[in-house]
């Protein structure tokens, strides 16, 4: 059940799905980040008339459809632009943006990045499954170099984003990452993504079954995990393995190295400051693995200050007004040369 | 010093009903600055006048080419005028570029006024003349007065010390002193401007006033110039007037329009030319709550308009034709979400970069059809740079109503060209509503369920509600899908796509219910029929047409004229209005795009006449057309 903000009425995930049936494939990982978002939802204490998803094309995209909350299913690669102007003229709404990896890293990658280093105030979770899915199977602009697909079947030749560091470059402000086949971490990083207040990105890593199927089984498998995930947790040293034996350590070269801790000794691993304004090292982590088939962060790796854009806009509109006071629309037309041509004398 | 400034002693003055000047020099001379405030010194002692400024895209192309010349033009009369004027009747030539890039346009007889210290050999070759035209005889059909600008404004600033390459900056106003003289224009607003514009450079405000003060004084006191002119004031309706470009009074007309329609207004936009002082303008306007926003791309100023009308606000964005290119997806969208989006088109000259800083009425066919599927978008046009502000209001009044993306079309001669504007009272504009959704919404038809039904439509206007984020009981999702009708929810239903795509289209054309009859200017045969031919023109052309009409009638022929603010839909009578007339001529600034919709829409047999010369039409060229079409009759020439 909820814990709403005040005047907010107590809801359930189910006063949070929209009556429409849900058409992702069977198997599809965005079933369980629906859950989560739907799961999450309640315990925000937002109102759902004052909640907008904004999505562009693509399989994510239908997400808007199965949500009961104020909705725009848009066009391909645009949901930040057009999530940007709602933001801007209506701060008093929670926006999200819901996009894929051709969505936003594509069509859209200019939208995305402007989005970002603008920090307008919404959250952008990123569905990446690195598989163009309702095109039916082409490479995108996350899947790795070599990628055997329809429009590649001598294998691609484009080196892949990485996501992260994409936003990491862009100087965003909230930079995450979790996966689909854990709706308690998710959960943990689409709240603090929500509560950031600027532009906040999530990857989610997100398993496409029929295109693209097992595409982060080696680091979000079950059995896998362990060894695979490395969670970031602010101020603590960064460990990960079966009972924490392994970690990570920034060599005086500037290169990060994954080490066992009993060989190294704790004091020596590197402790994760999510605050950190350079965002250098969180882009070494960003590039910890070259791929998810080696050890892998997850979790949040950058959550800065910075004021968001929109209240900038706002800041400066009333700037203006206290200088100038209210527009005056008689006093704007006659704001240039005037002269007055009298009755005509009778 | 000043005593004989602004006032006109000894030598009489010879009265002129009209007169059309062009400032050309470098374009880093100011002749736009000496041009519009010329002008504005016309327009105080009551003139009529209407302007063509003329420049290169280049923000400074070689000095002394003619690629780099910038012209001014100006047409002052003591009566009604209604185009910058077909051929100047006097030129100021700044140096032998501008006098080349410009002497062929001027009518016979005129007066050619030069720098004469800019023809040196060098600047004669930069320009192309193998020998100096001010020696050859080239210009011996017109009087030539050699002025030596730039040593008369270097000797007058001497007293501020200026360096000699600032102080030579100051030429321009010595140029306007001038012709203030020769036209009798008092120069104490021209005084005005410098101190209040250079107001931060003492020394800028010092060389400029003392450069117009020594071109005023150079024209009263040396014996070159006969006598000076006087164009008296014209008659003008009682009002309070200003001086506005298109660019400014559409920006204007957008703060009107969301006032009227109590919503904020949001700016979504991408610079580029003709259309960015639109942008510039608004952005100034913080105090009235305008948010601008200047995107990364034409694509995102579109969309984040779009967003913002979702949220409520009076969403607009602005570009040109390269960017409306990139806008039709977002516009399409727009159609489907069937919310109010207002797209302000600049138009200038195509195909592709074309000719930025150049007219052009190209775009026409553009934003009636530029979309996929049927995705149609009511199109309204401003006819003259005044006409802006209303057709803006217009524009937002038919998005707000009708739940519609709509353009609004101008071009780069209304965007920077100016007039006189008697200001509208602003408590006669007509409210907008917004009339936005409130819950519980109409129920389906007799069922009751209280379910809001975002696509459930007036019956009169076919709108769909308007229902912003922000009330319990309204939340929907719109999308690009094709909707059900009532619900909005996602259907691929073939006769609810059939019945969508006509509910579409059906509301887009009872617009034409909303708006006023097309109106006829015919004075008739003397027989008391109507006149053999109609001359039907839209947005910018609509000066020169009607200039033209009133010369073809001086000559005593008949012939009537329209002129359409609404491009979709039509006004309601207008097939009526054509099928009266034997004959239709479709002047426009294209290949035919007017004369192409009348004939499909009406079986009309439209003839076009179009010009594609990046400025805009003669009356002449006009008058030639419509007397061709009339059989060539006519008893004689007429005045301008």
């Amino acid at each position: 059940m909820s814990a709403a903000g005040p005047g907010v009425p107590a809801t359930s995930r189910k006063d949070w799905a929209s009556d429409q049936e849900v058409r992702w494939c069977p198997g599809c990982g965005d079933y369980s980040i629906l859950a989560a978002v739907q799961t999450l939802l309640p315990e925000l204490g937002v109102a759902r008339e004052r909640t907008v998803f904004v999505s562009g094309i693509g399989c994510a995209a239908r997400f808007p459809y199965y949500m009961s909350t104020y909705g725009m299913h848009t066009i391909h690669g645009r949901a930040p632009a057009i999530a940007t102007g709602l933001a801007l003229s209506r701060p008093d709404l929670d926006v999200w943006v819901v996009t894929g990896d051709g969505d936003a890293l594509s069509i859209g990658g200019n939208h995305l990045v402007h989005a970002l280093r603008r920090n307008v105030n919404m959250t952008i979770l990123l569905f990446n499954n690195q598989i163009y899915g309702l095109t039916k199977g082409q490479f995108s602009p996350t899947s790795e170099l070599g990628k055997v697909t329809k429009s590649t079947p001598f294998g691609s030749l484009d080196r892949p984003f990485n996501p992260i560091a994409l936003a990491l470059g862009a100087e965003a402000t909230f930079v995450a990452r979790t996966h689909d086949m854990d709706r308690r971490h998710m959960m943990e990083v689409f709240r603090r993504a929500h509560d950031h207040k600027g532009a906040a990105l999530v990857e989610v890593y997100q398993n496409c079954n029929v295109f693209n199927d097992g595409a982060f089984e080696q680091v979000t498998g079950r059995a896998a995990r362990e060894e695979m995930l490395v969670p970031l947790e602010h101020g603590q040293p960064i460990r990960f393995g079966a009972d924490l034996h392994k970690g990570v350590v920034l060599r005086a070269d500037g290169r990060l190295e994954i080490v066992e801790v009993a060989d190294v000794g704790e004091s020596a691993l590197l402790v994760h400051d999510e605050r950190r304004e350079d965002p250098g090292i969180a882009f070494l982590l960003a590039h910890l693995a070259r791929g998810p088939f080696e050890p892998t962060p997850i979790g949040v790796f950058r959550a800065v200050e910075r004021p968001d854009y929109g209240s900038l806009v706002d800041a400066q509109i009333d700037e203006v007004r206290r200088r100038k006071g209210d527009g005056d629309l008689a006093e704007l037309l006659r704001s240039g040369t005037t002269w007055s041509v009298g009755e005509p004398a009778s | 010093m000043t005593s004989t400034v602004g006032r006109r002693e000894g030598r009489d003055a010879r009265s002129l009903p009209s007169v059309v000047i062009r400032f050309a020099g470098d374009s880093g001379d100011g002749m736009q600055v000496t041009g519009d405030r010329f002008t504005t010194e016309s327009a105080i002692l009551g003139n009529d006048f209407v302007t063509l400024p003329n420049f290169p895209a280049e923000i400074r192309a070689p000095a002394g080419t003619l690629a780099g010349v910038s012209a001014f033009q100006v047409h002052i009369a003591d009566h009604d005028i209604l185009t910058p004027g077909d051929a100047p009747s006097v030129l100021v030539a700044m140096n032998p570029a501008a006098l080349r890039a410009n002497v062929a346009d001027m009518a016979p007889g005129g007066v050619v006024i030069v720098n004469s210290d800019a023809f040196d050999e060098r600047s004669l070759a930069k320009a192309g003349y193998a020998s100096n035209p001010l020696e050859d005889g080239t210009l011996s059909g017109h009087r030539v007065y050699e002025v030596p600008m730039t040593s008369l404004t270097l000797e007058a600033c001497k007293p501020t010390g200026a360096k000699p390459r600032d102080a030579e900056r100051s030429k321009n106003f010595f140029a306007l002193g001038l012709l203030s003289w020769m036209y009798q224009r008092p120069l104490d607003s021209a005084l005005e401007f410098v101190a209040t514009r250079y107001a931060t450079r003492p020394l800028v405000v010092e060389a400029n006033s003392l450069a117009l003060r020594a071109g005023w004084n150079f024209g009263e006191t040396a014996e070159l110039f006969e006598s000076s002119y006087r164009v008296p004031p014209r008659e003008l309706a009682p009002g309070t007037y200003t001086n506005v470009t298109g660019n400014t009074a559409l920006a204007w007309g957008l703060i009107a329009a969301a006032r009227l329609a109590g919503l904020p207004l949001f700016l979504g936009s991408y610079p580029i030319t003709p259309a960015s002082d639109v942008l510039h303008e608004l952005a100034k306007q913080k105090h009235f709550g305008v948010r601008t926003f200047q995107a990364e791309d034409e694509i995102a100023g579109a969309g984040a308009a779009l967003g913002a009308a979702f949220g409520g606000a009076l969403g607009v964005t602005t570009t040109s034709g390269p960017g409306i290119d990139l806008k039709s997806e977002t516009i399409g969208l727009a159609v489907s979400l069937e919310l109010p989006l207002v797209v302000v088109d600049i138009q200038r000259g195509g195909p592709s970069t074309g000719l930025p800083t150049k007219t052009e009425q190209a775009d026409l066919l553009h934003v009636m059809y530029g979309r996929h599927g049927e995705a149609p978008v009511p199109v309204v046009a401003a006819s003259s740079p005044a006409h802006c502000f209303e057709a803006a209001i217009e524009a937002a009044r038919i998005a707000i109503r009708y739940r519609t993306p709509v353009y609004l079309l101008s071009d780069g001669y209304l965007a920077n060209g100016s007039e006189p504007w008697r200001l509208p009272e602003l408590s006669e504009l007509a409210p907008i509503d917004p009339a936005f959704a409130t819950p519980p919404a109409r129920a389906g038809d007799g069922e009751g369920t209280g379910e809001f039904e975002p696509y459930a439509r007036d019956p009169e206007t076919l709108a769909r509600p308007w229902a912003p984020p922000g009330t319990s009981g309204l939340e929907h999702r719109l999308g690009g899908l094709e909707r059900h009708d009532l619900t909005g929810d996602v259907s691929y239903d073939p006769a609810n796509h059939e019945k969508m795509v006509r509910l579409r289209a059906e509301r887009i054309s009872r617009i034409a219910s909303s708006i006023p009859e097309v109106e006829v200017d015919d004075p008739g045969t003397p027989g008391g029929g109507p006149s053999p031919l109609l001359v039907l023109g839209w947005g910018s052309t609509y000066g020169a047409i009607t200039a033209a009409v009133r010369r073809v009638r001086a000559r005593g022929l008949s012939v009537a004229s329209a002129h359409l603010v609404h491009l979709n839909p039509f006004p309601p009578n207008l097939g009526e209005v054509l099928r009266r007339y034997g004959r239709v001529l479709v002047p426009e600034n294209n290949l035919g795009h007017l004369a192409r919709l009348v004939r499909a829409e009406f079986l009309v047999d439209a003839i076009p006449f179009g010009k594609v010369a990046g400025v805009p039409f003669r009356v002449g060229e006009i008058e030639r057309a419509i007397v061709d079409q009339l059989g060539g009759a006519g008893s004689g020439e007429a005045g301008s």
